[in-house]
Order: C-alpha cells, then structure tokens, then sequence
C-alpha cells in the first residue's frame, strides 16, 4: 500500500460530552488503512457505542475530526458519509423496519436514488454474499435471530460501504450462528470495524485491536499480543473467557 | 416467536380479486362503502342487492363463508349498541314480542346495522384477498399522507416484536409468583404497560437512528411500483359502479 492512498477511516482527537455534562470521549485517535479488519475492544461504558455514533454523524463530535476515505463527517457531507460507513447495529430488530428483507436490503440504496433493475441486482448480491438470497421475501420476524443478523449485515452492504461497524456481532448468537457470521466477514472484500468485548472473536476476525478504556485508545496493536497481555487487559476490564488460551500461531 | 399472527385476515390465492392491484381495491371498497352510506335506509331491496354484490365479490376470490363470519365479530359492539337504541329511544312507540320499542330507534337500529356489516364484509374481502403490506403499497400509490403510511408500516412490522416483549414480561412477573386475580393487581399491571411503552419508545429512537443511518430523508422510497392497467381499475370499480347502479334505480 502505497502512502498516497486514503485511510478508510481517520480520527482525531475526538471528544464529546452528551447534553447533561457527561463527558464520554476525551480525545480518540485512530486510524484504519482500507481492507483492514479491526476490533475496537473495552469494558461496557468505555465509550465504544458514543465513538460508533460518530463515525456516521449521528452524534457530532464536540472537539476533533472524523474522516470517512478523504471525507470529513460534517452537517454537508452527511448524506455521502452515511453511504460510506456501514453501521450494523446490536439488535437486527432495529435494524430490519420494512415488511420483507428484500424491501429492507433496499432501503439504503433507494435511498440513494438506486432503482429498476440495477435495484434488483444490487439487492440480491447483497443477500448472496450473507447467503440470505433464498430468504428475500419472507418478514424478519420469520426468520432466526442468527439469520436476521446476516440480514442486518446484508441491509449495510447493499449501500456498497467503505467500512463496515459492527457492534457486537456475536452477541445472541450460538455457535453455529457465530461461526457462519465470522466466515461471512472474513469472505468479504470491505473494511471492517467490529465493536465487541468478545475477544476470541475479535482474535479470529483481526488482526488488529484497539482497547477504548475511559474515553481514550488505550493500546493499538496486533490482536495476538494485545490478548497475550493478561496485565493490559486486567486494567481495562478485559479478560479472556475460561480457559480460552491464545492458539499457536 | 408469535410467528404471523396478522396474516389472520389474508388468505393466500390466486383469484381475479387477489391478483387485483391493491390501490384498484382500496378505492373500490371505499367508493362502495359511501355508495351503501348514501342509500336511505328504506330501500330495503338495495341492501339485499348490495350483500348479494359482497358475496359475489367473495365467490370470484373464492372467500368461504366461514371466514367472513368469524371475523365480523369485529363488529359485535356496534351490534349491541344498535339493539339498545330502539329501547331506549324516543318518539312514536311499537310492541314487538312483548317488548315497547320505538320506531325511529328501530330504523336507526337497522340503518347502522346494515350499512356497518356492508361496510365490515367489504374490508374483510380486502383484507382477505391482500397482504396487509401490499395493502400499504396500495395507500402510498393512493397518495395517502406518507407519515401515516409509515405508522401503520412500523405497526405492522414491529406488533409481533411487541407481544413477545410482552410476553416474556408476563412471563417474568409469573415466574415471581404474580398472578392477576382482582383489581388490587391493577396498579402491577399498569407498570408493566409503562415499561413497555419506554422499551417501545426506546426501539424506536433506535429504529430511527438505524434508519438515518441508511439515509432516510423522511419519505419512504418506492421501490418495486406496483402500476395498475385501465382495465384492472375498471375490474375492481365494476363493485362500486354497479352498487351506484342500483343505489341510481326508481324505487
């Protein structure tokens, strides 16, 4: 990669405090080369879900920048910005809002102004990559949560994202419906960014993780090494599930 | 799961009233519906005329019986209510069976029971011959204010996540031993239906976010039209237009 190619995604001393005074970020930087898979990884209310917010302009940043491929998250840029981050949120119910997948995974790109015929390929391929096809027009609510979960993720990939956020993917999920959601991931050619404190599972996606402790990026680094320090986990509220031992690799 | 429970009133086929576009039949029901509105209450024969057009409708969507039937339970408080109004209603008075009843009640008790059981029969033929988010379809080609096609689309899809929140409420509070016997329970069951208006509520807001983020401007994109031909309006107005026939003929 050469250095005049953009960063999927760059931010810069990112702070923000919600309306009552709560201070949640106090200065992020990150950065994410394209085609990376990252795991942003912390305790509950470290600030992940308050960062997640921005990287799509729901929540505006109080201080700093976030920059989207070159763009920079702001009131004009919105529209593209939100084209361009795919945000998979915790609960598919959320996520799933139309009467069939088909009318949901078209939502965004109609949106988009995309129609016809293009519309139609643009949503099946979509659904192919999550191996949902089959299940275009039955309702969410017929479908298993597993299953409405790839549906989420095919909703985000049908806009054709720069980076794809995942906030906890593997949640709910048993382990049939998480394996098959990790070899998604790993079949597509998009960056990701996926938010979990799951760390078996942010070590078989990424290679890279970053530890948001406090409001801040404590450790950015290889997956395997950040994992193998019990220290560095212990002081952020991380730690490995029961005897789960890092493979060899 | 509560797995489809408003596909109660659809009934899957294949019929000429099914394969009808759903904007054709939602104005052929609403025209019939003022048809049957306007007729005066006397002219008895134009009601009989008008149930026969219904179960002609229901013959060409091959509807059964029975399933117009149980559903015009729907229409059983209006029912009562009619039968009260000739007892208790002033004006000139008869003796049926024993019973004094007043006769502008009688007639006010067979208006509202005629045209509200016509009116009843011709939305469940809708209701059972379209899915009800095609019917939605059919309001937003009709133009219909966006804003309320939507609140009826979120109803639709999130009524089943809704009783499953409330299941697993009643659930919880059973499993602590809660069971509603008399009115001291209500204040129990009261909270419960505020905690479940917050977690609706709460879903949402985030239903909202999830929606922005896939760049909802505030209008909901059409995205497979469904255009109906002259001749399918002409098929689907053919109920409306015969009923004002009858309504138009020297009585």
């Amino acid at each position: 990669m050469g250095p005049t190619v953009v960063n999927s995604l760059e931010v810069r001393q990112l702070a923000y405090a919600y309306p009552d005074g709560t201070q949640a970020l106090f200065g992020v930087d990150l950065s994410i080369a394209r085609g990376e898979r990252v795991a942003l990884l912390g305790p509950n209310g470290a600030g992940k879900t308050t960062l997640v917010m921005h990287l799509n302009g729901i929540l505006t940043a109080g201080h700093g920048t976030v920059t989207v491929a070159g763009t920079p998250v702001a009131k004009d840029t919105l529209k593209e910005i939100r084209q361009r981050v795919g945000l998979v949120f915790q609960d598919p119910d959320d996520q799933l809002f139309m009467p069939t997948v088909r009318d949901d995974v078209a939502f965004g790109p109609a949106n988009a102004g995309v129609r016809g015929a293009e519309l139609d390929r643009v949503v099946e391929d979509a659904l192919d990559q999550v191996g949902m096809l089959e299940f275009a027009d039955r309702p969410p609510h017929h479908l298993s949560f597993g299953q409405r979960r790839r549906v989420a993720v095919a909703t985000v990939l049908a806009m054709r994202p720069e980076i794809l956020v995942l906030d906890e993917p593997s949640s709910n999920l048993d382990p049939a419906a998480r394996r098959e959601l990790a070899e998604i991931l790993r079949s597509l050619d998009v960056t990701v960014l996926m938010v979990t404190h799951d760390l078996p599972y942010a070590l078989e996606l990424c290679e890279r993780a970053l530890i948001l402790s406090g409001g801040v990026i404590a450790a950015d680094g290889p997956t395997r090494e950040l994992l193998a320090d019990t220290g560095l986990l212990a002081r952020h509220r991380l730690e490995l599930p029961y005897g789960f031992a890092i493979p060899a690799g | 799961m509560g797995a489809g429970h408003h596909h109660q009133l659809y009934l899957p086929g294949d019929s000429v009233v099914h394969r009808l576009p759903p904007q054709c039949k939602l104005l052929a029901v609403l025209a019939f519906a003022i048809v049957v509105v306007a007729t005066p209450r006397e002219r008895f024969w134009a009601f009989a005329a008008y149930a026969a057009l219904l179960a002609a409708v229901a013959v060409a969507a091959r509807v059964p019986a029975g399933h117009i039937v149980r559903r015009m339970a729907i229409e059983i408080p209006f029912v009562l209510f009619a039968f009260l109004i000739p007892v208790i209603g002033l004006g000139e008075r008869t003796t049926v069976l024993g019973l004094s009843l007043s006769v502008p009640g009688l007639w006010a008790a067979w208006n509202i029971l005629a045209k509200a059981t016509l009116g009843v029969v011709a939305s469940i033929l809708l209701a059972a011959t379209t899915e009800p988010r095609v019917i939605l379809v059919g309001a937003q080609r009709l133009r219909l204010p966006s804003l309320l096609v939507q609140i009826a689309m979120f109803m639709l899809r999130y009524m089943d996540v809704i009783v499953d929140e409330m299941r697993r409420m009643r659930v919880a509070r059973e499993s602590r031993g809660f069971v509603a016997r008399d009115v001291r329970h209500i204040p129990v069951l009261a909270r419960s239906a505020g905690a479940l208006f917050i977690r609706s509520y709460e879903r949402g807001e985030r239903v909202h976010l999830a929606m922005l983020s896939r760049g909802y401007t505030g209008e909901m994109p059409i995205t497979h039209d469904i255009s109906a031909s002259v001749r399918q309006w002409g098929t689907a107005l053919a109920l409306p237009a015969v009923a004002l026939a009858i309504w138009g003929l020297p009585w």
